[in-house]
């Protein structure tokens, strides 16, 4: 799957994002890979599921918890040429949230769907 | 194979660590070769030579010391998280202004381009963690 263009090995690597934003540092610490490894021009992929899909939600107010309110991260997502986000149909649904809840575009990808896209990866980091 | 590692979970509370030791050491036992085993999340807390285990209980540091020591194994501990968790080298205790370090043998800190750069050298990257 991986690609050879000239003396660059261009892999494609897929983040997949499980956490709630905040009550554990997963998801802070994982945006933080996709922002370093953006600077080594693989073929990145962000993958939302399970309560990871409230990283994305509008509205975060963290102000009562001292953290950082990190979800304006994802929209500068695009200016490191980090496009494709996919957001699980399931996971969504669950939690009673709509594509118009969340802070980015993204693809809503149905579970199987997801499990095709995680097949086509080099490299999956699951956080 | 070459295959690089990513433990994410410190020790003792986690077992992600302890099985990330035993899948390296049967992976060298079978003749793969381990590029690199990076530290990330509180996973940069199997780094500290300070800890002190029960002396019936398995010492992971000291594990991952021997077993890099052994194996010549390249074992990262991501700066940025170390440096949230309070894991130091000399390097960095002097450059934080602090008054000690606490890197175990074997280990080095260095940044998440490790990370990416082993999941673009090795054949597979293996994650361990919740």
């Amino acid at each position: 799957m991986a690609e050879q263009t000239g003396e660059a090995v261009v892999k494609k690597f897929l983040y997949v994002n499980r956490k709630a934003p905040y009550g554990t540092i997963y998801a802070l610490e994982s945006l933080e890979v996709v922002l370093i490894g953006a600077a080594f021009e693989q073929d990145v992929s962000l993958a939302f599921m399970g309560d990871g899909v409230y990283q994305l939600t509008k509205g975060q107010d963290t102000r009562g918890l001292e953290m950082k309110n990190f979800s304006p991260t994802f929209r500068a997502l695009e200016d490191y040429d980090v496009t494709k986000l996919y957001v699980e149909q399931e996971a969504l649904q669950a939690r009673g949230l709509t594509e118009a809840d969340l802070v980015v575009p993204v693809e809503v990808v149905s579970a199987q769907r997801m499990a095709e896209i995680m097949e086509n990866q080099d490299v999956i980091l699951s956080f | 194979m070459k295959l690089g590692i990513l433990v994410n979970e410190g020790p003792y509370t986690h077992q992600a660590s302890d099985t990330a030791y035993h899948f390296v050491k049967a992976a060298l036992a079978k003749g793969h070769e381990i590029y690199r085993v990076f530290f990330y999340h509180d996973g940069v807390n199997n780094g500290t030579r300070l800890t002190v285990p029960p002396q019936d209980e398995r010492n992971i540091v000291k594990r991952w010391s021997e077993l890099a020591a052994q194996h010549k194994l390249d074992l990262v501990v991501c700066i940025a998280a170390a440096q949230r968790r309070g894991l130091m080298d000399a390097a960095e205790a002097k450059r934080n202004g602090k008054d000690a370090n606490n890197i175990a043998p074997g280990f080095r800190i260095s940044g998440l381009g490790q990370l990416i750069e082993a999941g673009i050298q090795a054949d597979r990257l293996v994650v361990f963690g919740d």
